[in-house]
């Protein structure tokens, strides 16, 4: 029964993903667009939840691997008749081979992957601030690489004529996979631990769980999923900047998760969801839209300022975020009453819910008094 | 270049990313808010003193002081207030938020080509010249640092409030039974934050007169990573790092051959993992007593 109630879990998310993506396939090309981006930030933020909502540890590093995952899919999927013209700087290995679209994600997934196994081995030791800080590092180092070493991409231009190949319906695809990957690894044994030690680091050691190992398989899937992500960017827009995937994203993408509720998988997708649907509705309405019996017109610039004020308030009225990190448990009704095997399990319930005080960076408010200010 | 030349300059700079620290650290230390938003402040004081550019030069100042006091003051009052008690990784993304939504304010009011902030160009002239080259704002931004440090710490060590704000700073609720009054001593760290901030504006501008809504953003995250290799615990680990990590810059920007200088980002970032493997409670904590976690 524990099993089912865990199954039940995954069917809010995975049902509100494939409704917008349903509704996405049905609009006309523009929204098709819209609606492609919503999946594609949910498969982002999905990723940021695997790491940060299991761990507890912040990472500012994630869209890296979103950076990495979009830069290798978008090149390798460049016919090779035209890469040299367009980039004569390339490695002659990386210009002279090109992969389907479809191949280029698993690229992008695998190396994703690799590079966060490789980042994470040493800085998964670290905790809180510490390891926000070095994963914010690991974001600088590759955007300053990507950005100015022109053997590997474009360098500071923009990489230009990738298949667009990604619509609402792969895209769709691409995030239930991510909630799949996300869903189970929270299930796993690993998952549970990390989980555990996320409650009470202390404890958790002294019971014999390895934090930094499980730590580096949550990073390393989280790479992976993140890769993805990039994959199918790069393949919705056909082309990338290393600006694209840089700070603003990384805020994007936090923020979302933040608002949404860092705990859990429903937060994760239903805060990707909601307010990457009110940046569309804002950016649309600086050019006019009806709601209803009201026109609304914004000045230009004005949805920055409305979306980046309504994130603040939230965060700051309801820190634990619109889903409390709470998952939502739908099932269907059943005839006759519950069995005996029915009661919910409360402790479980209660074990998977962080608790919002220290939901984050365990050991920032050090117990011991500190001497000097 | 020789070296004493590097080293003179890495030294201004680390005190103009010294006095960004303290005001990160300050408010750190009363309330475990890391603030993003402080370089909002900096790009506040950049636009004050560009729209006040006409006045003289001491009234301009004064001005861009007012205006970053007060946008502190505002900013505690408003939205950090409510953000006592949560959890720091949360507070960084709120203080973020702020942070994104005051540059965006910046961009429909004054556009994204920025605005020229002259005032103190003059400083930009030599000093000495010959052997070594300095300039007069080499010599304003040491200075200024180092009165303002100074200032500081005979605020926390010698007045009243000062030893509230430091009874708060390592234990809040047991200063706060003890009588002293949160709410003073957490606006006081704002408007000293506030005061820091303007300085900070006053000098960046001469060297990069343009401000843009960005002016302030790319300082603040260098501070704050210099904050938390230093050791954010205390205002002496956090001011040094934060010194440390503009010293390194200046210091590494000279080092490297000009061709691999675009570079500099990563090799700093790459010193600061290393640093931050090797010493995860702070630099210039004192050894045991940064990494006691219970981890």
């Amino acid at each position: 029964m524990t099993r089912r109630r865990g199954l039940t879990q995954f069917v809010a998310p995975a049902l509100l993903l494939i409704a917008v993506g349903i509704v996405g396939g049905l609009t006309s090309a523009g929204t098709q667009e819209d609606i492609t981006s919503v999946l594609i930030s949910a498969t982002m933020v999905i990723a940021l939840y695997v790491f940060i909502g299991n761990s507890g540890v912040i990472s500012f590093g994630q869209i890296s691997f979103v950076a990495l995952g979009a830069f290798a899919a978008g090149l390798m999927t460049i016919p090779s008749a035209v890469k040299p013209t367009v980039l004569p700087n390339l490695f002659p290995f990386l210009a002279d081979h090109s992969v389907g679209s479809f191949e280029s994600l698993f690229l992008a997934a695998g190396l994703g992957a690799l590079f966060a196994f490789l980042a994470g081995v040493p800085l998964m030791r670290l905790s809180g601030l510490a390891a926000g800080i070095a994963t914010f590092a690991v974001l600088e180092i590759t955007h300053n690489v990507l950005r100015f070493w022109d053997k590997i991409g474009p360098g500071a231009q923009t990489l230009a004529l990738v298949p667009e190949d990604v619509g609402p319906y792969e895209a769709m695809l691409g995030a239930l996979f991510a909630a799949t990957v996300a869903f189970l690894y929270q299930r796993s044994r690993s998952g549970r631990l990390l989980r555990a030690a996320r409650e009470d680091p202390a404890a958790a050691q002294a019971v014999g769980v390895n934090i930094h190992r499980h730590r580096l398989v949550a990073f390393t899937i989280s790479g992976a999923l993140a890769g993805l992500a990039g994959g199918l960017l790069v393949h919705q827009i056909g082309s990338i900047t290393t600006e694209q995937v840089y700070l603003e994203l990384t805020f994007l993408t936090l923020a979302m998760l933040v608002v949404g509720g860092m705990g859990s998988l429903w937060g994760a997708v239903v805060g990707a969801v909601l307010v990457s649907f009110l940046d569309i509705f804002l950016v649309d309405a600086e050019g006019g839209v009806g709601v209803g019996p009201l026109d609304v017109d914004l000045p230009s610039g004005a949805s920055l300022v409305i979306l980046g004020a309504l994130m603040a308030s939230m965060l700051i009225f309801r820190p634990a975020g619109i889903t409390g990190g709470r998952e939502l448990t739908l099932r269907l009704p059943r005839l006759g009453g519950r069995g005996p095997g029915e009661q919910p399990d409360e402790r479980e319930a209660a074990a998977d819910q962080p608790q919002p005080e220290q939901a984050l960076a365990p050991g920032t408010r050090s117990e011991t008094p500190r001497s000097e200010t | 270049m020789n070296v004493l030349q590097t080293l003179i300059d890495g030294v201004a700079l680390g005190a103009v990313y010294a006095l960004v620290a303290v005001g990160l650290a300050l408010i750190f230390g009363v309330m475990r808010l890391i603030n993003f938003a402080h370089g909002e402040l900096i790009t506040a004081g950049g636009y004050t003193l560009a729209l006040a550019s006409a006045w003289p030069k001491a009234a301009a100042i004064a001005l861009t002081v007012v205006v970053c006091v007060v946008l502190a003051w505002a900013m505690e009052r408003i939205a950090f207030r409510r953000l006592r008690n949560v959890a720091p990784a949360t507070t960084l993304v709120a203080t973020f938020a702020v942070a994104f939504t005051l540059q965006a304010v910046w961009l429909i009011a004054f556009g994204p080509q920025g605005e020229s902030a002259d005032v103190l160009s003059g400083l930009n002239q030599t000093a000495v010249s010959g052997e070594l080259s300095i300039r007069w704002i080499t010599i304003v931004m040491l200075i200024t640092g180092g009165l303002l440090l100074a200032g500081t710490i005979l605020l926390l060590n010698r007045t009243t409030i000062g030893l509230q704000m430091r009874a708060a700073a390592t234990d809040f609720r047991a200063a706060r039974l003890l009588g002293v009054r949160a709410d003073t001593v957490i606006s006081v760290a704002f408007v000293i934050a506030g005061v820091m901030a303007a300085a900070v504006a006053v000098l960046l501008t001469v060297q990069r007169p343009l401000v843009t809504p960005t002016f302030g953003l790319q300082v603040t995250i260098l501070a704050l990573v210099g904050v938390v290799v230093g050791g954010m615990d205390r205002l002496w680990t956090a001011t040094l790092g934060g010194f440390a990590i503009g010293f390194a810059t200046s210091v590494l920007g000279e080092a490297l051959p000009s061709d691999q200088r675009v570079f500099l980002p990563s090799a700093v970032f790459l010193l600061v993992i290393v640093v931050l493997l090797l010493r995860p409670g702070g630099l210039f904590a004192p050894r045991g007593a940064g990494g006691v976690e219970r981890v």
